[in-house]
């Protein structure tokens, strides 16, 4: 244990815990980003209802907490506390199994998500590989969920979920290649699998993988971008639960804690699919211009980036603070909101600190680009109206499927010529 | 005329088992419960795999039995019920009524009474099709527009708030005229919403009218011929985005509508773009006559000379006006006492339903949502 | 005038005869005050019902003074015409009032002149089905079909008159639309269409009992036995 943490203050070494084998540093890995995970999705349940909110000209949520800010937390306990309805026609078993089996693939992509070079549960050499199988796993979750529930809406649902995953798979798995395919130029001409593999060619090749043989990269990624929608059942290819069509699809007839397994699994796969598509096309954990803008200065300029963040949040807060109405009814919210704010900037100033900033720095560009990723979502959903079924098959095997084959091909010939 | 029998629908109950494991189709309910059926309407969809193979409607959970009351009230006292019917386009509503009830009394409304009246219903008319607009998108599954389309709506409820003290179930006309005189500034009111809205009809044009996925949705779904519209007794917008250039205000006069210039935008296709774009073209055609109408409000009295207590010649009228939805009529008989012998109203939302089955067979179920919003229902008014 | 209006006793029908087809200019004769003294007289002459002829024949007396009022006349077109001499005393009456024709016809013409209307006479759009309820009349219902001829811009009704308990032919074959507005009316009303495809109640349940637009049909009366079993309200109400 303490060799560990030897080697992880040195700088020398650079290995993940998983690596190393070293079970306990796992484990608290794994934890970390268990709470980690649970937190951000809260975050996104929050953030996504404030944006979208703001889109529609509306506020959101702003009774439960200053801006809302505890209805994450509310509707939390209001999951847990609901009744847990199975319809008698169900089946118990299938039906109590499907969301475990939907929320154990979304969390099991994490042990091989590198949110820096070190900062992983385990370096796997088929990493990318991995998480595609795993993550696919998860429509038996939502086809079992589905067929137990033994109602017509979820059934449909279902299938619908079957079928859209599995055809966008195939153009998430060309584009994901050609990725691969990328990161063999090397003078060993290996690629790999490996997701640390794959930022660290990023590194190597000095150029992050969506600018690579442009405009290939760029085609790629964006193959990859709609493809990830469409995993993750988010609008515009939300079918699976259209609301006004399937009322929600194949958890119609899930309430309660089971309910909200669904809700964190869409929320973390989201995350997990972002974050392939950060590791593959936008260069991880690396910090952007690492090569052109090198030297002392700009790594420090760039290392205070995290701390200026949460100075920024908790700048917002104050201000926010101080537009608080001034009444004796908004004092609690008013303390509270101020509390938050107090929080933000501690966490702000502790980033400061020389061996905190230099350690967090690689988490915090993954997360920034990954929330990138979230607002995306979130956009998408305010704006784009829902595809019909056919429309969305068509998109899959008429557009993606060729695009990403023929980027693919490209991305081939490009390697052998240049 | 399209031989009758096409419009029979093709669903045949019992025949299959509701297991559905050991059978290629599928019945399921959608409704009344349903985020999508506008009310509780309940359609029974047949379904192989995604493909409506036919459709039954069943209606009449928001009953009330409107007719059966008018003949239990006086004239008067019915007046307000008729705004609960189309709850969207209440104006509308006691308009139809009003005049039928003028006409089978051989009165007309002064000249600026009919003004105040086709201003606030063309105000009605951009009410009900902005709300029409944002629950079709919502049903599409583009949220935002629905937001958009209630915040310019506000400001049409605000004027009617102004007006006669009520959003909603407006009550704003009386037989004879209108019991209200403009209130001070109503007309700066109205050309100040006139200046307001046309950017955000505009505005709601630029999220949809180009947006790829909407025309992808919209295009070729839905379809409905002209002579299946005639044949189905089909009127409104759905009838005009097939072709048919028919508008109750032009073909036969009522209010002060002859005044007025206006034109009536037409479809070609018939399918829900065509009828998106007409609904579209109708707000600004409704723009133009207020318009026109606002800045030439004649002076007079408002209310023609009508009897407290209201006795009709024994006889009988039908007067239909052009309401959002479609020809809206009241088929009055009068048998010289105070209350009215029958009312019989001809619900276009209820009408117009009837040829959903007709449009959606063949089609996906998302379709069916867009059909349903498409046709512009409204249960109250289809159940009565 | 609308003949079905005078069930309980034939008033004197057609006496003044100055409408000609447009309804008359606003024939207000508006005497607001009502007179004291009969409440319950259906057709004061100085009240607003008096502008009407014999609405009442109690008050027989009062309408010669007062002629004014808008009267059924006949309706004179070719199209009329055309339709008398081919079913001659079938069609009953053929009138105007207020501006709006209508023609009474035998119940056994229905699909025959419905289907030529639509044919020769290019009524191609049915604009609605209803029913009238005299419970005192012989024949006790009417039933009306409201039409519409894009062509013309023109709007008829055709009405006739039937006895309870008598099936009229079903028009869902000349115009679709009849589907549900027949199926309202018998819903309503009671009244069976023959030929109907899928005659049922539309808009209340279909174990319900009675059809309320009846007049003998009580305004708070409910099937009481269909909300105890379906809605399990013992009360019934």
């Amino acid at each position: 244990m303490l060799d560990y943490i030897n080697s992880y203050l040195s700088d020398t070494v650079h290995v993940t815990p998983g690596e190393a084998g070293n079970f306990f540093w796992a484990l608290v890995y794994i934890i970390a980003i268990f709470a980690g995970l649970s937190v951000a999705v809260i975050a996104m349940n929050w953030l996504e209802r404030k944006i979208l909110a703001h889109m529609q000209i509306r506020l959101g949520p702003m009774r439960v907490g200053p801006h809302g800010l505890l209805q994450p937390v509310a509707d939390a306990i209001k999951l847990l506390l609901k009744e847990d309805i199975l319809p008698s026609e169900a089946d118990p078993l299938v039906f109590w199994l499907a969301p475990l089996i939907v929320v154990w693939t979304a969390f099991t992509v994490f042990i091989v998500v590198p949110f820096g070079p070190t900062h992983a549960v385990t370096d796997m050499n088929i990493g990318v590989l991995f998480m595609l199988g795993v993550s696919s796993l998860s429509v038996l979750g939502v086809v079992t969920a589905g067929w137990a529930s033994n109602s017509h809406y979820p059934l449909i649902g279902a299938l619908r979920s079957s079928a859209q995953m599995v055809s966008y798979e195939i153009a998430m798995g060309l584009a994901v290649v050609s990725a691969v395919l990328m990161s063999s130029l090397n003078a060993e001409g290996t690629g790999t699998l490996s997701r640390i593999g794959l930022v660290q060619a990023q590194e190597a090749q000095q150029t992050w993988f969506i600018f690579k043989f442009f405009p290939l990269g760029l085609i790629a990624f964006f193959v990859f971008a709609v493809a990830m929608v469409a995993e993750t059942n988010r609008a515009p290819f939300d079918l699976p639960e259209a609301e006004s069509e399937l009322t929600a699809g194949f958890h119609t007839e899930y309430s309660g804690f089971r309910w909200s397994l669904f809700f964190l699994a869409e929320y973390s796969a989201m995350i997990a699919v972002s974050s392939i598509a950060v590791t593959l096309w936008l260069g991880g954990w690396l910090r952007p211009f690492p090569h052109a803008l090198t030297g002392e200065t700009w790594d420090l300029v760039f290392s205070l980036f995290p701390g200026i963040t949460f100075m920024f949040l908790a700048a917002i807060t104050f201000y926010s603070v101080a537009r608080m109405p001034k009444h004796p009814y908004f004092r609690v919210q008013t303390i509270g909101l101020a509390g938050f704010g107090a929080v933000l900037a501690l966490i702000g100033l502790a980033l400061f600190a020389p061996p905190v900033r230099d350690r967090i720095q690689d988490v915090y560009w993954f997360v920034v680009k990954v929330a990138g990723f979230m607002y995306l979502y979130i956009w998408y959903r305010g704006t784009f109206p829902r595809y019909r079924f056919d429309q969305l098959m068509k998109v899959g095997w008429k557009v993606l499927l060729p695009i990403g084959l023929g980027v693919l091909i490209l991305t081939a010939v490009s390697g052998i010529v240049f | 005329m399209p031989d009758a029998t096409k419009f029979l629908s093709h669903l045949e109950l019992g025949e299959t088992d509701q297991t559905f494991l050991d059978s290629n189709e599928l019945i399921i309910n959608m409704g009344p419960q349903h985020p999508a059926t506008h009310g509780v309407l309940r359609v029974i969809l047949k379904l192989d795999g995604e493909k409506v193979l036919g459709t039954e409607c069943v209606i009449g959970y928001l009953h009330r039995g409107v007719e059966k009351i008018a003949e239990h009230r006086t004239y008067t006292m019915f007046n307000p019920y008729v705004d609960r019917m189309d709850y969207v386009a209440a104006v509308s509503n006691g308009l139809g009524y009003c005049e039928a009830v003028e006409k089978l009394m051989n009165v007309e409304a002064p000249p600026r009474a009919n003004y105040i009246r086709v201003i606030l219903t063309e105000l009605n008319r951009l009410a009900s099709h902005m709300l029409w607009l944002g629950t079709h998108a919502l049903d599409i599954g583009a949220i935002t527009p629905l937001f958009y389309t209630f915040r310019d709506r506000e400001e049409i409820l605000k004027i009617f708030e102004k007006y006669c003290g009520a959003r909603l179930t407006t009550h704003a006309f009386r037989i004879g005229g209108c019991l209200y005189e403009t209130y001070d500034g109503f007309e700066q009111d109205v050309t100040r919403f006139l200046k307001f809205v046309a950017p955000k009809i505009d505005e709601y044009e630029e999220l949809l009218t180009t947006n790829r996925i909407w025309v992808e949705r919209t295009k070729k779904v839905g379809y409905i011929t002209a002579d299946d519209c005639k044949a189905l007794g089909v009127t409104g917008p759905v009838l005009r985005a097939s072709g048919v250039q028919w508008d109750l205000r032009k073909a036969q006069p009522y209010a002060a509508y002859k005044e007025f210039d206006f034109d009536i935008p037409t479809g070609t296709n018939g399918d829900t773009y065509d009828r998106y774009l007409v609904r579209m073209q109708e707000m600004r055609q409704s723009l133009r006559i207020i318009d026109q109408a606002v800045g030439k409000i004649p002076e007079g009295p408002i209310m023609a000379k009508v009897p407290k207590v209201i006795k009709p010649a024994v006889g009988e009228i039908y007067h239909s006006i052009e309401a959002p939805k479609g020809e809206l009529g009241y088929f009055i008989v009068s048998d010289g006492s105070t209350q009215p012998y029958r009312v019989r109203v001809r619900p276009p939302s209820f009408v117009n339903l009837q040829a959903l089955d007709q449009m959606v067979r063949g089609q996906l179920v998302a379709d069916v949502v867009a059909v349903i919003g498409t046709l512009d229902i409204v249960l109250g008014e289809v159940d009565r | 005038m609308a003949d079905e209006t005078k069930a309980p006793a034939p008033p004197p029908s057609g006496e003044p005869k100055d409408s000609q087809g447009k309804p008359n200019p606003p024939s207000v004769e508006p005497v607001p005050a009502k007179k004291p003294g009969d409440p319950a007289a259906p057709a004061n002459p100085g009240a607003p019902g008096s502008v009407a002829t014999g609405s009442a024949p109690a008050h027989h007396e009062a309408a010669p003074a007062k002629p004014v009022g808008p009267a059924a006349t006949e309706w004179h077109s070719e199209m009329v015409s055309r339709l008398t001499r081919q079913y001659g005393s079938g069609i009953r009456e053929a009138s105007t009032y207020l501006g709006q024709n209508y023609m009474v016809v035998d119940s056994s013409l229905i699909p025959e002149l419905l289907r030529l209307l639509r044919d020769q006479e290019q009524f191609d759009y049915c604009v609605d089905i209803t029913a009238l309820h005299y419970p005192e009349k012989e024949k006790a219902f009417e039933v009306i079909w409201i039409l519409y001829s894009f062509a013309k811009n023109e709007r008829i009704r055709v009405k006739t008159e039937i006895v309870d308990g008598q099936v009229v032919p079903s028009s869902f074959s000349i115009w679709p639309t009849a589907n549900w507005l027949e199926r309202e009316v018998y819903d309503m009303f009671g009244i069976r269409f023959d030929g109907h495809p899928d005659l049922k109640r539309i808009l209340l349940p279909d174990g319900w009992k009675g059809h309320p637009l009846r007049k003998d049909y009580g305004i708070i009366q409910q099937d009481n036995e269909w909300v105890q079993i379906n809605l399990g309200i013992e009360s019934g109400q």
